[in-house]
């Protein structure tokens, strides 16, 4: 989806604000909210694909003017309502007012490690070919879909160079909307920067985005 | 809009963030969802366990000893793992190398992807709208910013990480470093040069 998430290529926000010698947290709510997401995100809800669509889904005057942790709080209790885990009763009165549905699984605090540790890697076993091969040019599609797709505005119909074959990897525009993993091969893409910016493109500079292969023109 | 104004604004803004994130805390927990003691192991990994030190050592120990270095090319996520760091926002790692006449740069435009198994959770610029939004499009004008003046015959490219791979940038060793060994090297690989909006630090300079 066209929304406020996907900012590449936007040139009106101004100087980069770089904080020297930045804490992690800036405050004790920052430190809550990551890990209350990062607890929430263990039981197996949702994947990591419905979590950034549930993120870019909230309103764009939102999603721009709060801090990352304020919109993963947000995208959190998003997730949360729409599997009637919590309810608009429990988050107006702040309190466990109402009969919900319990995740399926509670991360515990012995098992903490063990399941950073492992992580939740996105290849997977495949019988096919990947389509294209190193040094393959592409055109990129350009579709404008309502959904969730990691293919960036700016990248969309472009030309660009197979540069790196990641492998078999989730489809995010499936995995978003439940629609299962769907997997497909996905590569790393060098786009020329005069490709992408025309006569505004910085010299001698080239942009390389994860592609996976619904993304290329295949005619 | 005022600079009084702006900031008010933004106080009162935090404030009822607070209040919504400890409301949302009291109802997980209360539903037992979430166990305070999970909580405080999340935070504590991410606060003492994790963070920019581990990418450090990966790069001292790429250029000290070729035989990792060109494992860290071929397969990054097996060979930073050989170090013990793996796991979560680690699971596929490129390591992109750095050399006179290229220069690499990593962003997430769409989120905020970052390699957290070698880097930790990110800075707030990183996150940030006038990041996100302009290093794919200028991205000799946001390094000048972070004060790395590039000239026009290294060739800049900015990995914009859409899937689930996870971007090392892996900065040249500095000069005037032969002869240090791999912990003292570490302390010249900060965190910038591994994202690529720095260099690695000089010997004897401030870090």
């Amino acid at each position: 989806m066209n929304g406020a998430q996907d900012l590449g290529g936007m040139q009106s926000f101004g100087t980069i604000i770089i904080e020297p010698n930045e804490p992690l947290f800036h405050s004790e709510w920052e430190r809550r909210a990551f890990a209350l997401t990062l607890a929430m995100g263990a039981t197996g809800s949702w994947n990591i694909d419905q979590s950034r669509h549930a993120r870019e889904c909230l309103d764009p005057v939102f999603y721009l003017s709060s801090s990352y942790y304020q919109i993963w709080t947000a995208g959190l209790e998003t997730l949360m309502l729409e599997r009637c885990h919590i309810s608009r009763d429990d988050l107006e009165t702040g309190k466990d007012v109402s009969n919900t549905t319990k995740p399926d699984r509670i991360l515990q605090p012995q098992n903490v490690d063990a399941v950073l540790a492992a992580g939740a890697p996105a290849s997977r076993k495949t019988v096919t070919k990947p389509l294209f091969k190193l040094g393959d040019r592409i055109h990129t599609i350009n579709e404008h879909p309502p959904g969730h797709t990691r293919l960036p505005r700016y990248a969309r119909g472009k030309s660009g160079f197979i540069d790196r074959i990641h492998g078999c990897h989730v489809f995010p525009d499936s995995s978003a909307h439940g629609k299962g993993e769907n997997p497909h091969w996905l590569y790393s893409v060098r786009f020329e920067a005069r490709e992408l910016w025309g006569n505004s493109a910085t010299v001698n500079s080239a942009v390389y985005v994860d592609c996976w292969e619904p993304y290329f023109e295949t005619n | 809009m005022s600079k009084s104004h702006s900031h008010s604004h933004d106080h009162s803004h935090l404030d009822d963030t607070e209040l919504r994130v400890r409301s949302l805390e009291t109802i997980l927990t209360q539903k037992g969802y979430v166990i305070p003691e999970t909580l405080d192991r999340l935070i504590d990994t991410y606060e003492n366990k994790i963070g920019p030190k581990n990418g450090a050592g990966v790069i001292a120990k790429s250029w000290v000893d070729p035989e990792f270095r060109e494992r860290l090319f071929s397969d990054a996520t097996e060979a930073i793992h050989s170090l013990g760091y793996s796991g979560r926002q680690g699971e596929h790692m490129i390591a992109l190398e750095n050399k006179p006449d290229i220069h690499n740069v990593v962003v997430c435009t769409l989120c905020s992807c970052y390699p957290w198994t070698v880097l930790g959770l990110p800075p707030i610029w990183y996150k940030s709208a006038p990041y996100r939004s302009r290093i794919v499009v200028d991205p000799r004008g946001v390094l000048t910013e972070f004060g790395l003046e590039l000239s026009d015959d290294v060739e800049v490219r900015v990995w914009d990480s859409t899937a689930e791979t996870r971007y090392l940038v892996v900065p040249m060793r500095p000069a005037g470093s032969e002869g240090m060994t791999e912990i003292q090297l570490a302390d010249l690989v900060n965190r910038n040069s591994m994202i690529g909006t720095s260099l690695a630090s000089q010997p004897g300079a401030t870090k």
